[in-house]
């Protein structure tokens, strides 16, 4: 393993952020960055999941037979995204009422999925926590710079405080669906430009 | 055989423990939810279909036991009208319908209802909860009648591509008025308690 853990951990913010560089977990990204919070509570959710699935699945990658191990980790995870369904409808209710479905839908979301068959699975416990950490952090840093750019291009507020003041023309566009896919392909190309110079 | 064995015995321990964890997890945080569902979701439908109460119906409320399964009720009074408000489920077309029914306990009419939980398509069945059109034709019937929509013969008009949604709400008025009628002694009772608490203070 040559890699340490820090390097495992700040792979996640840039060099492997997931949404932009391993182009995975698309749909919620897309969904439900309509605002900043939606997008940090999404965030965080996935984060949580990351984590805890990445270090048990890092727990039990001797135990687990290699010929059922997909369906032992959509266990593993569809346990702990339930989890985080029941804690954020008693905690955080109306946030829960905002991501309804994409909540249960972080089961299917490739990250978690990904991380513990490509990571989780031949790492130790520790490495497996950086990892899951990094890239969940990265995932919520994503979702809340898209949120962000939508949020105030297209309702002209920032987590619900506005922005320009009443003469801003909100440009209703960003937060439709479109203006998710237009916003994530500009972030994208600056993130290119950015990475090749 | 060995190989298969292991397969089995580690997927039905992985299962088993992860049913554990959330039967732990969901009874641990069954209460807090009821609370959050009930601040969010019940809240304001309560504040408008009884916007008029003398009474908080909120803080009023109480529980009634029908059979196993204890049912919060929520009483109001308008003037002279004596109103209890319980919630019944109909099935829509993606999951539960929760619907909330207040009943005039003279005339044993219902004067008025309100969608607390939908997860039905946005832009169809979910102008149930959103245009209140709908469940104001329930509004003035009697408990006698039993609700359904035109397609069934009933006098329910239902919303335009959401006829599921608009049987879930009917079913769900009717178990309502079921569950009135099997509980009105009980519901009498409590309301004469709650008029002379209201007469002392």
């Amino acid at each position: 393993m040559a890699k340490t853990l820090t390097q495992e951990f700040v792979k996640g913010l840039w060099e492997e952020i997931p949404p932009f560089k391993l182009v995975l977990g698309l749909c919620p990204v897309l969904a439900v960055t309509r605002s900043v919070e939606n997008g940090i509570g999404m965030g965080i959710a996935t984060t949580f999941v990351l984590v805890c699935s990445n270090m048990l699945i890092s727990m039990l990658r001797n135990i687990i037979p290699q010929k059922i191990r997909i369906a032992c980790f959509i266990t593993i995870i569809a346990t702990f995204v339930t989890v985080v369904e029941f804690l954020m409808q008693a905690y955080t209710y109306p946030l829960y009422l905002k991501l309804g479905i994409f909540i249960p839908l972080i089961v299917v979301n490739c990250i978690v999925l990904g991380r513990a068959e490509a990571f989780a699975c031949k790492n130790d416990v520790a490495h497996s926590l950086a990892d899951g950490l990094g890239i969940g952090l990265g995932f919520t840093l994503s979702l809340a710079v898209l949120g962000t750019f939508r949020e105030v291009l297209g309702a002209g507020t920032f987590l619900g405080h506005s922005v320009f003041g009443d003469v801003f023309q909100p440009f209703t566009f960003m937060v439709e669906a479109p203006g998710a896919f237009i916003g994530l392909g500009i972030l994208l190309c600056l993130m290119n430009i950015a990475s090749s110079k | 055989m060995n190989d298969m064995f292991k397969m089995v015995l580690v997927l039905a321990l992985l299962t088993s423990i992860s049913g554990g964890v959330l039967a732990g997890v969901r009874s641990l945080t069954m209460d807090r939810i009821e609370y959050q569902q009930l601040k969010f979701q019940k809240e304001p439908v309560i504040r408008s279909i009884l916007a008029d109460a003398e009474n908080d119906p909120m803080t009023d409320r109480f529980k009634i036991k029908d059979g196993d399964v204890a049912h919060t009720i929520f009483p109001a009074k308008i003037g002279d009208q004596k109103i209890v408000t319980l919630e019944a489920f109909g099935k829509g077309f993606s999951g539960p319908v929760g619907l909330l029914v207040a009943f005039d306990l003279d005339n044993d009419t219902i004067i008025g209802s309100g969608v607390t939980i939908s997860t039905e398509t946005p832009g169809f069945g979910s102008k149930a909860k959103e245009d209140p059109s709908f469940v104001a034709q329930l509004e003035g019937t009697s408990i006698d009648q039993v609700a359904s929509v035109k397609k069934d013969g009933g006098e329910i008009d239902a919303i335009s591509g959401a006829t599921i949604t608009s049987r879930g709400v009917c079913v769900a008025v009717n178990e309502a008025t079921a569950i009135y009628k099997r509980l009105k002694p009980e519901l009498s009772k409590s309301m004469d308690n709650l008029g002379s608490e209201g007469g002392t203070d």
